[in-house]
Order: C-alpha cells, then sequence, then structure tokens
C-alpha cells in the first residue's frame, strides 16, 4: 500500500469512529430515552416536564444539532491533520 | 387596520419580495439552473434548505397534529430532525464530494448503469410529485381562509408565482428566494408563539413556557394542567399518548432516513463549495430548523389548554367571535347532541359534540390569544412562504430528474447546454401544471400518501446511497435489486393497508409486526439493504475504476466544481 492510500485508510478509520460515536448518542436520546425508556424516565421531573417526555420533544432535538456541531469540529480538525483541508 | 387589509399588504410585499429576487438571481448555465452555480455559502445553504425542508404542513398542521395527540406527535418531531443528523454524517459530505447534479446522477454513476439510474429517476418522481399535490393544495388553503378567494383561484396564483422563480431562477432562483421565505416564515411562526407564551406563563420563550406554571395564581405546571384536562374528558393522558411503542419507534425511523433520503433535501448540499461547507450547512440548516420544532409543541401546548379552557362545558352561546368565524369555515363543528345549549367535546365519539380541524391550531391560535391583526396576518404569509419553498424545491428535482437524467443521460447525450436548458426550463413549466392540477383536483389519496412519501424515499434511495459511500464492494445488481423490492414492497403495504387499492383495508390488527403504514418504510428499507447484500454476493464485484471512484468520495479534499460528463 503507498503511503496516500495508508493516509487515506487511517483517515477513514478515524472518521467512521467519530460517526458511531455520534449516532450511538443520537440513537439513545431519541429511540433510547424519548422512546424506550420513556416511561421510566418519566418518574423523574424537571420544572413542568417528564423527562421521558421532555426528550421526546425537546431534548432529543436539541442534541442533535449539537451533534452535527461536534462533528463539524472533529472533521475540520481530522481534515487538518491529514492535510485534505482546503 | 383590519386583519384582510393587513393580510392583503403583507403577502403582497413579500410576493413582490420573491419576484424581485428571482428577476436579480436568473439563471444562465445548467450549473446555475441546476446546483446553483455551487458556490453557495454555508448559511445561506442553510436557510435555503431550512425553508425548503418546513413544508406547508410543518408550518400549518404540525403543532395541531401533535395537540391531538399528545406524545404521539414526538414521532413528526424526533423524526423530521433527526434525520439531518444522518444527512450530517452519512450523505452530505459524500455526495457533495461526488459532485454531480441530482441523486439519480449519483446512482447511476456509481453504479454505473443506466438502469439504475432510471429506476432511480422513477423513485424520484414517484416521492417528488406526491409532496408538491400537497404543497399546491396548502397555497390554496391558505388563501381561501385569509383573502376569501376561492382556493382554486388560489392555487392558480401560487403556480405563476412559483412558475416565475423557479423557471427563471432555476436552483439560484430558488436558493435566495428560500432565504427569504425563511425569515418571513420564522419570524410569523414566533411571534404568536411568543405572545401566547407570555400571556399564559409570563416566559418569553415558548420552549421553557412549555414546562413552566400557569399565570393564573395556581402555580399549577401547565403540562399537569392539560393531563388534568385530557384525562378529566376521557382522553388519553397528554404526555402519555396511544400508540403501540413498537409502532412509534418504526415512524420515527421511517421518518428520519425519509428526511435523509428526500431527493430536494439532498440536492440542497450539492450547492455549496466544498465538503466542509456540506456539513456545516447541514448543522446550520437543523439549527434553523429546530427553532421551529421545538416551538411546535409549545404552541400545540398552549393552544390546547386555551381551546379545553374556551369552549369545554361552556355555553354555545357565550362563544367568543373567533368561534363563529372557524365555523363558517367549517374547521370548527359543532353538534349540539343533548340539546343542552352547552359544548361537551369528549373522547367517547357518541357523545361529543365538537370537531376541531388540525390545521386550527396554528391558524386560529393568533385570534383565540386575541393578538393583533398584524399577526393574524403575518401567519398568512408565513403559511404561503412555506409552502411556496417547499413545492419550489420539488419543482426543481422535477425538472432536474427529466431534462438532466432522462433527456441528457439516457435519451439525447448530444444536447447543447442551451438545449438542456430549455429542456429544463419546459420540464418545470409542465410540473407545475401538473401540480397545479392535482392541487385543484385533489385524488383522495394524496393527502394520505403525502405522509408516506417519507417511507418510499426511505425504502428506495437511503440503502442504495449509504450502501455506495461506505461499501465498495457493492455492486448495480445488489442496489438496483434492493431499489426495486425496497420500494415495490412500500407501494404494496401502502396500497393494502392504507389507499384499499386491493379490496377492503384490513384491520389494524392485520399490520405486519404491529407496524403501521406511516412507520413500514423502516421495514421495506431493512429489506432493501438485506436483498441489495445478498444479491451482491452472488453477482461479480464492480468495477476497480468504479471501487477507487468510492474511496475517492470518502476523502474532502479536491472537491472542486461539479463537472460536466
Amino acid at each position: 500500500m503507498s503511503d496516500q492510500q495508508k493516509k487515506a485508510t487511517a483517515y477513514w478509520k478515524k472518521n467512521i469512529r467519530y460517526v458511531l460515536v455520534l449516532l450511538a448518542i443520537w440513537f439513545t436520546v431519541s429511540f433510547g430515552a424519548g422512546i424506550l425508556l420513556k416511561d421510566a424516565l418519566n418518574s423523574f421531573k424537571i420544572g413542568g416536564f417528564q423527562l421521558g417526555f421532555w426528550f421526546a420533544q425537546q431534548g432529543a432535538i436539541y442534541v442533535f444539532v449539537v451533534l452535527i456541531f461536534v462533528y463539524v469540529r472533529l472533521m475540520n480538525k481530522l481534515d487538518k491533520k491529514y492535510g485534505y483541508n482546503e | 387596520m383590519s386583519v384582510q387589509v393587513w393580510t392583503y399588504l403583507l403577502v403582497g410585499i413579500t410576493f413582490a419580495l420573491y419576484i424581485g429576487i428571482a428577476i436579480w438571481s436568473r439563471a444562465g448555465s445548467t450549473k446555475e439552473f441546476y446546483i446553483a452555480g455551487g458556490g453557495v455559502s454555508p448559511l445561506a445553504n442553510g436557510m435555503a434548505t431550512a425553508a425548503d425542508w418546513m413544508s406547508a404542513a410543518s408550518f400549518i398542521s404540525m403543532a395541531g397534529i401533535i395537540a391531538f395527540s399528545g406524545y404521539d406527535g414526538s414521532v413528526y418531531l424526533m423524526g423530521w430532525t433527526g434525520g439531518y443528523v444522518l444527512l450530517a454524517l452519512l450523505l452530505a459530505p459524500y455526495l457533495r464530494k461526488f459532485g454531480k447534479f441530482t441523486v439519480p446522477d449519483f446512482i447511476g454513476e456509481r453504479y454505473y448503469s443506466k438502469t439504475a439510474r432510471i429506476v432511480a429517476v422513477c423513485c424520484a418522481l414517484i416521492v417528488s410529485f406526491t409532496y408538491v399535490a400537497g404543497q399546491m393544495r396548502g397555497v390554496g388553503v391558505v388563501f381561501s381562509r385569509f383573502l376569501q378567494v376561492d382556493i382554486n383561484t388560489g392555487v392558480i396564483i401560487g403556480m405563476i408565482i412559483v412558475l416565475f422563480y423557479a423557471v427563471l431562477g432555476g436552483m439560484k432562483g430558488i436558493t435566495y428566494t428560500q432565504v427569504a421565505q425563511y425569515c418571513v416564515l420564522i419570524f410569523a411562526f414566533m411571534v404568536p408563539a411568543i405572545f401566547i407564551s407570555l400571556q399564559m406563563t409570563g416566559n418569553p420563550i415558548p420552549q421553557l413556557g412549555m414546562g413552566a406554571t400557569i399565570n393564573d395564581g395556581s402555580e399549577t405546571f401547565l403540562l399537569d394542567r392539560l393531563n388534568g384536562l385530557s384525562t378529566e374528558l376521557g382522553f388519553a393522558a397528554y404526555t402519555d399518548g396511544a400508540k403501540d411503542m413498537i409502532d412509534i419507534f418504526a415512524i420515527t425511523l421511517a421518518l428520519m432516513v425519509g428526511t435523509a433520503g428526500l431527493p430536494h433535501v439532498i440536492v440542497r448540499f450539492f450547492t455549496v463549495k466544498r465538503v466542509k461547507d456540506a456539513r456545516k450547512s447541514a448543522g446550520i440548516a437543523l439549527l434553523l430548523i429546530a427553532i421551529l420544532y421545538t416551538t411546535a409543541p409549545a404552541v400545540a401546548v398552549f393552544a390546547k389548554t386555551n381551546l379545553l379552557n374556551t369552549v369545554s362545558n361552556k355555553e354555545y352561546s357565550h362563544m367568543p367571535k373567533w368561534f363563529k368565524n372557524w365555523e363558517d369555515t367549517g374547521l370548527l363543528l359543532f353538534e349540539d347532541k343533548n340539546q343542552d345549549g352547552i359544548i361537551q367535546y369528549l373522547a367517547d365519539n357518541s357523545k361529543n359534540e365538537l370537531t376541531v380541524d388540525n390545521d386550527i391550531m396554528v391558524l386560529a391560535n393568533p385570534e383565540i390569544a386575541k393578538l393583533p391583526a398584524w399577526v393574524i396576518a403575518l401567519v398568512a404569509a408565513g403559511g404561503l412562504a412555506a409552502a411556496l419553498s417547499t413545492a419550489a424545491g420539488l419543482l426543481l428535482v422535477i425538472s432536474s430528474s427529466v431534462s438532466h437524467d432522462l433527456i441528457k443521460n439516457v435519451f439525447n447525450p448530444n444536447i447543447s447546454e442551451k438545449g438542456e436548458l430549455w429542456a429544463a426550463r419546459i420540464a418545470a413549466t409542465l410540473a407545475v401544471i401538473v401540480a397545479g392540477y392535482f392541487g385543484i383536483h385533489p385524488p383522495g389519496f394524496v393527502a394520505a400518501v403525502v405522509a408516506l412519501a417519507f417511507g418510499l424515499a426511505a425504502a428506495s434511495f437511503f440503502p442504495a446511497i449509504i450502501l455506495g459511500i461506505f461499501y465498495k464492494k457493492m455492486n448495480k445488481e445488489g442496489a438496483v435489486s434492493g431499489m426495486i423490492v425496497g420500494i415495490g414492497l412500500m407501494l404494496y403495504y401502502m396500497a393494502k393497508f392504507k389507499l384499499g387499492w386491493l379490496g377492503e383495508i384490513p384491520d389494524n390488527s392485520n399490520w405486519w409486526f404491529g407496524i403501521s403504514p406511516e412507520g413500514f418504510g423502516s421495514v421495506a428499507m431493512a429489506v432493501n439493504f438485506i436483498v441489495a447484500l445478498i444479491i451482491s454476493r452472488f453477482t461479480p464485484e464492480p468495477p476497480l475504476q468504479v471501487q477507487e471512484i468510492t474511496e475517492n468520495i470518502r476523502i474532502p479534499s479536491g472537491a472542486g466544481n461539479a463537472k460536466m460528463h
């Protein structure tokens, strides 16, 4: 394998790692907290919100926004490190 | 000034603005027509994507749907936002790097096959047409309710406006009008929401007001009050909902994946300059969408509580003026079954006397909360902005599918740039006319099918694109059979359980795995993946050159301009 290819493979592996971790969080806040664990979480309250309900109608969406911006930052750094930035 | 005058004024100003932008940003080349020249900034693209995405349904109907389904409405909130995470992480950067004009472009080239391209074009057309008809209808409905013109006249006015800027400006015109439309629609949605939140809870931020205590000195949380009111009348508690967990799960997944697979959303990411801009503009788009999507459930709670407080067990003769106004439009129906002159709003259908249309929650909200006339007019302008921006985005997908994917790449590869541009404009015109026709004569199945467009997108495009990026060895045989089986299965399930085209619609207990047609896209998507993977095992690998393309799109640098081919 040429150096170019090695670099590309390493970059891709790192990218996949980021994606998997972020998607795990994506799944946890929506399908996990908002749906599967909703009834259990509803016994906790923040303000007037039952927690499971809050995740389903508010919290999950906030986390989604944060996830994308975290990915943008991570990838911009990674691009720079591997010299793929423009 | 009266509501009527305000409405004419605001709608007139916004329409003049859209037309002005269209003239300023005419498209001169096919590249400008399809992808706005490829130099849109991430912020502008984010705003355009948000307007493109938020349709008449998001603006007018969603808060009402949530108000009447409580927790069950979460499927739309999570489903229609979570898809952007998939877009940003799994699709947008790679499709931008690939650097072509349309989604069928990617499918056709990655799977080195005209058949794949044609299958993708058919899927894009099915998805986009089902969606666009609903938008034109939405334009007509807003016109008729706020300006007292006939629905059909409304549809025709909407057609002319869209025709003007989509045909003249192509993607370039659409992009910059969508930026303006985003501003109009978000302002129009937030102003009444903030007013009402202040009125009911004293908190100006609706997202917080939703979880706050009511402003009447009782120190009760708003949501607790609403739960109490709902159960008293025999409904499920607002925060519990009535759907099965598996169905909630399946619908949410289908909407998320469907969002990520909708061609008119994906194509927006072809318009930015660099791969990193594609990621960033997905983030901006979701942020801008989230403003509306986290406000809508708050509006739902305010409006539902307000409605129950105002009408439930109150004398009909004492109803405020807005009640009579909306009765005239048929969105509110009161039928005094026990002849006691009092409105009984109950879960039990045999005793319930009040029927409320979902849409009223957003449309009548400013009146219910006694807000000034200009706020009511603003809602009309916002609803039109939402419907027009989505319609324009869809029309562009339809016209580029025809002129670029079919004419240029299949039937007549020698067509000149000028000829292709003309073909695109003619295709856009025809598409507007067809969409307008469906808006005026909506086939009974349109309303049902719009919700299912997501299932269709999930079942067809999503697996083919994901496998094309993340699995180098995926070949054309696998991808094509996956798409055909996926969309076929989804169409079959829709026809059987939703549209009743295959004899009487079977009872819900016959649903496969307890999953409704709205959620079945998740199952069809899984089947698409499985079929594609199995078939690809038993058929020849893709050519080396294609495998190299796949490796190349994984590296962000050198995206360059979209190439003609």
